[in-house]
């Protein structure tokens, strides 16, 4: 147990002495695994900042009936007892002509324009949450309201949900394919380094095997640089993003004052950025391993 | 205990390096192997470190079969062997202290107690002064005395030396071999290659074998 402890510990020391060694060769191909890190990383973020953004608006699809104008008290309460005996609605909410207006005055600037008004504009409306959220039960509700002769129109609230679902399945799409690419990348440049220095330690590999080096002892110290070097372009790209957010956001602010909507980005969360350390580490440790086990074989005493 | 028995050596090309060869040497016993350049000495002590495989053949070293041995055992056996390899093979990359350091970190010991036993082997080879400097510095009797360090630090039983005298003069030639016989006097087992048993000092008590053309001369 002591030695194998021993043997890791040394393996790591040995493999971070090697990193230094060659400060900026090091530095280049960690900047290197970690540009090519951060654009699929930060297509991530981003897609997951537009999940939550989209999120914060509706959580549940929703439709909006707009009565029409000449609709009296009596009509509606017909139409709320008719609205009971749906079993696909879980709950809806009546919002008369008056509360719009007063809701409208509330939240946005238009206020003053809202109050030049002589005559309130706006239709007595029901908001149904629905029980189905599939698009296509949705539909066939909204199609059957909207032939009662009091809905003016009936509007899908998640209609622009869907479409915007649709878009960010073909952007995690994007996601995958591109961390394929270039974790691909990531594997070569890991297997370049280690089979260089290979090279570079061809003596010092047929000693050591000379003398009692098992073929454990040998591999060590190149995986654990490939898995530090991993680490570090992780993190790298991790900042790099980190810096790109910032920047975004310090833009954003201006947008939010001009538009008063809440809207800025967010970096990865604890376990994404966890996840993505250990990523990067993995896929050194691969290209080292690949590396070792196609050129250590050849340094035979 | 070293155990050859009719170990035969042929190389791809067809050139017979060891024929039929016969011996055995007993624990703590001094031997040399003399024959011509080309004679096979070198072929018979990579064989017993597992370096190479005979054709055919058994050899035993310390009560393994060498020739029937796992790669993945082969390490283990060569941690038990101290050897002075034909080309040195010494690191230059590192100090004098950490060429002899290796051993010790191939097989696990702390940073702390493989000190104590570099120092050691460094301070029987007389090199003790210079343990922080690099081999590029020494001198090649020196050198031969790092390798010779680095060959011991494990505590061997059995200590293999391919011609640890070449190239260097009478004065350091008999330097070399009163080491090697110090390590005899404690017990461990020496089998030493060398061209010609010219070299040994006639009052030389040691068992000879003489290799002729990859055959033991009887």
């Amino acid at each position: 147990m002591n030695t194998w402890l021993f043997h890791h510990w040394h393996a790591f020391f040995l493999a971070l002495r090697r990193l230094a060694g060659a400060p900026l060769a090091s530095l280049l191909n960690i900047t290197v695994i970690g540009v090519a890190f951060s654009l699929p990383t930060g297509v991530y973020m981003l897609l997951g900042n537009i999940q939550t953004f989209s999120g914060q608006i509706s959580g549940v699809p929703q439709l909006s009936v707009y009565l029409k104008l000449d609709t009296d008290k009596t009509a509606i309460k017909k139409l709320e007892s008719h609205l009971k005996q749906y079993p696909q609605i879980a709950s809806f909410q009546f919002i008369s002509k008056d509360k719009a207006l007063k809701q409208l005055k509330q939240k946005s600037e238009l206020a003053d324009t809202v109050n030049s008004l002589t005559k309130n504009p706006l239709p007595d409306a029901f908001v149904i949450n629905a029980k189905s959220v599939s698009p296509e039960a949705l539909e066939q509700l909204r199609a059957e309201i909207q032939k009662w002769p009091e809905s003016e129109h009936v509007q899908l609230d998640s209609a622009w949900m869907e479409r915007l679902n649709v878009l960010l399945k073909l952007g995690q799409l994007a996601v995958l394919i591109l961390t394929a690419l270039l974790s691909f990348a990531l594997i070569v440049v890991t297997f370049n380094t280690i089979r260089l220095q290979i090279l570079t330690k061809c003596d010092e590999i047929e000693v050591s095997k000379l003398i009692g080096a098992t073929s454990n002892f040998i591999r060590r110290p190149f995986l654990y640089f490939g898995a530090i070097q991993g680490v570090a372009g992780g993190a790298i790209a991790w900042l790099i993003i980190a810096i790109v957010i910032n920047l975004i956001n310090s833009e954003l602010t201006n947008l939010v004052q001009l538009y008063a909507v809440d809207l800025h980005l967010y970096h990865l969360s604890f376990e994404d950025s966890i996840s993505l350390l250990l990523f990067s580490s993995w896929l050194g440790w691969a290209g080292a391993w690949l590396s070792v086990a196609s050129h250590l074989w050849q340094i035979e005493p | 205990m070293i155990s050859f028995s009719n170990v035969y050596k042929r190389y791809p090309n067809g050139y017979e390096a060891l024929k039929n060869i016969v011996f055995t040497i007993k624990q703590g016993e001094m031997v040399f192997i003399t024959g011509h350049s080309g004679a096979g000495k070198s072929t018979l002590l990579r064989l017993i470190g597992a370096i190479e495989r005979p054709t055919t053949g058994g050899i035993i070293v310390n009560n393994h079969n060498v020739s029937k041995l796992k790669n993945r055992a082969i390490p283990f056996l060569r941690r038990n062997l101290g050897m002075v390899f034909q080309g040195q093979k010494i690191l230059f990359d590192r100090s004098v202290f950490d060429n002899v350091l290796l051993p010790l970190q191939i097989c696990g010991f702390d940073h702390w107690s493989a000190t104590g036993r570099v120092r050691a082997a460094l301070d029987k080879v007389g090199l003790l002064g210079k343990e922080k400097v690099l081999p590029i510095t020494l001198s090649g009797g020196e050198r031969q005395r790092l390798c010779i360090a680095r060959a011991v630090v494990n505590r061997p039983s059995i200590l293999i030396a391919d011609e640890p005298t070449a190239y260097l003069d009478a004065g350091y030639t008999r330097d070399i071999m009163n080491m090697f016989k110090s390590f005899h006097q404690v017990g461990v087992t020496v089998l030493i290659a060398i061209p010609d048993a010219g070299l040994l000092e006639s009052s030389h008590k040691y068992r000879i074998l003489a290799l002729n053309h990859g055959e033991l001369a009887t």
